[in-house]
């Protein structure tokens, strides 16, 4: 069968699909049998410096095409993950270990302290205080932070780019001033939902981050401008749920696409995507380099 | 799915600290199955069924507490019935449960008396005030009872009372109850480990298979839709009995 290699920011991928962070990624377990299940690679938890519960539930609200979340970065810390991402590691795909902070130090300092395959830096988690895209919507501590983390890694870093902001692509062009790798996008739009019955915001943290098919269009637009613009590689992510979404997110200038929400159908998901890819490159005769960006080229 | 409201009907003390709560809801849910339960302004939490229409909550935390302070005529809102219930196996069954953890048997054991199924029942607590649905497991057939102190019945944890029975007799065990107790049972009855069903418990956020927090070493089993409800022998090899993951995701002991 056609080859569905990709080297993007830094990691060979066996194929383009890969598991997004904050998805099945808080255990080495669950990223093993992503990897096992066909993952091309697997992105961690986010982790940060101390351990985090998380918000108050309900954590998540599914809503029309979509999920919305407030989970809160829960977490046990980097110093308690090495051992999870060793056993991630075990499924024989690149592990990227996915790492928050509230300043470029800090940032740097968890980076130091773990050994993964790459580095996916959340500036772009849209419901923790003082984290994500608090720091993230602004270009320069997008720059300052990717730098500090660059010179501080001994692996690729990615920055994971957030939507809420007038232009995303002032964020990637930072990131890439910083050094990065490559740009994830899109994390989540910042949204909300409320109990009609008594008023009460649904999540325990009141908004969240909608996820799924309801905010593809808005990552398939985010990655076709970046990929325009930018000269690193673009990691698409959003609302990714069937092989069709895979290739209009590489056609829009994806080297790479991350899945999440589609994981409620289950861990069959990598495969079922990866093969439908397979199977449409060779109807068209076409190989994953040549539909890359192919929308830019119109 | 976004929660439903429910009307709290009636609220039952059942012990000191255990109280079953009567919902205007019928989800139809399988004995075993879990709602997750949303005290507004507080938090979310997984809930068994004790029968069709009645959860049984013992006062943990803060929702579970927030929740006793809930009486007849308040609202919470309801997700669920989630993840897979007990499925009833031949026509000779045993339950064996401890402490709150006897709710859902009950439930399961009037659904197979429904059926016709022959019903024995080993359920054990810390002491005679601890005791909750003596007569409804009377009422099934066969009861042992244990209490820790020996107020009532065999004196000692459950296991104790497994020598009232001969295993081989029965077609399917199922079990519930603290993650000790059902480690204890399937560890000393290994070789009937392929018919026992344990409906076990692990920290749940989502209850849509997405977050991870509840996945269980070695294999990343997703508890909250793969389970609750687990053959045991699928479980002999796992991190049950020996650690379970907090609201953080670090190990810590899986006692309670």
């Amino acid at each position: 069968m056609l080859s569905l290699t990709v080297h993007a920011g830094g990691l060979t991928l066996r194929n383009p699909v890969m598991l997004a962070a904050g998805i099945l990624g808080t255990t080495g377990a669950s990223l093993r049998r992503a990897a096992l299940a066909g993952a091309g690679g697997v992105v961690t938890k986010s982790l940060g410096s101390v351990p985090r519960e998380g918000h108050p539930g309900p954590t998540i609200v599914q809503v029309d095409c979509g999920l919305l979340n407030a989970m809160g970065l829960p977490n046990p810390s980097y110093k308690k993950f090495q051992e999870e991402i060793d056993i991630a590691k075990t499924g024989g795909v690149p592990v990227v270990a996915s790492i928050f902070g509230s300043s470029a130090e800090e940032f740097a300092g968890i980076a130091r302290g773990l050994d993964a395959d790459a580095f996916e830096l959340n500036l772009s988690c849209p419901h923790a205080e003082k984290y994500g895209s608090e720091l993230g919507r602004y270009p320069d501590l997008v720059e300052a932070v990717t730098g500090a983390v660059k010179a501080a890694a001994n692996a690729p870093v990615w920055v994971k780019l957030t939507p809420n902001t007038a232009d995303i692509v002032e964020l990637g062009l930072a990131a890439q001033r910083g050094g990065a790798d490559a740009v994830v996008a899109i994390n989540t739009l910042k949204a909300m939902a409320i109990d009609i019955e008594t008023g009460y915001p649904i999540l325990g943290n009141r908004f969240g981050g909608l996820s799924g098919p309801a905010i593809k269009p808005v990552a398939v637009r985010s990655v076709y401008d970046l990929a325009l613009r930018l000269d690193i590689p673009v990691i698409g992510v959003g609302g990714v749920t069937s092989w069709e979404d895979a290739v209009e997110m590489i056609m829009a200038g994806a080297s790479a696409v991350q899945v999440g929400t589609a994981l409620k159908k289950g861990y069959g998901i990598f495969e079922e995507i990866s093969l439908g890819l397979a199977r449409y490159l060779e109807r068209k005769s076409m190989t994953l380099e040549d539909i890359r960006g192919m929308a830019g080229r119109h | 799915m976004r929660p439903m409201n429910s009307i709290i009907k009636e609220v039952r003390s059942e012990a000191p600290l255990v109280r079953t709560f009567r919902l205007d809801k019928q989800l139809d849910p399988a004995p075993g199955q879990y709602v997750m339960v949303w005290i507004r302004g507080v938090d979310e939490v997984p809930m068994s069924f004790s029968s069709p229409d009645t959860i049984t909550v013992q006062s943990v935390g803060e929702a579970t507490r927030a929740l006793f302070n809930l009486g007849a005529g308040s609202s919470i809102g309801l997700r669920g019935p989630f993840g897979n219930g007990f499925v009833l196996r031949g026509k000779n069954i045993l339950l064996v449960g401890g402490g709150v953890g006897t709710a859902p048997l009950a439930f399961l054991g009037e659904q197979a008396r429904g059926a016709g199924i022959n019903v024995t029942s080993l359920v054990g607590f810390c002491s005679s005030q601890d005791i909750i649905f003596q007569d409804r497991f009377e009422a099934l057939g066969d009861l042992v009872i244990t209490t820790d102190d020996g107020c009532v019945g065999i004196k000692g944890h459950v296991a104790e009372g497994l020598k009232e029975f001969d295993l081989t007799e029965f077609s399917q065990i199922y079990l519930c109850g603290p993650e000790v107790m059902m480690w204890d049972i399937i560890s000393r009855t290994r070789e009937h480990a392929g018919k026992i069903q344990a409906c076990i418990s692990r920290y749940f956020k989502c209850a849509t298979g997405v977050c991870g927090s509840c996945c269980l070493d070695p294999e990343g089993v997703r508890v909250c839709v793969e389970g609750p409800v687990f053959m045991a022998d699928s479980l002999i090899e796992s991190e049950f009995g020996r650690y379970k993951r907090g609201p953080d995701g670090s190990k810590g002991q899986c006692r309670g």
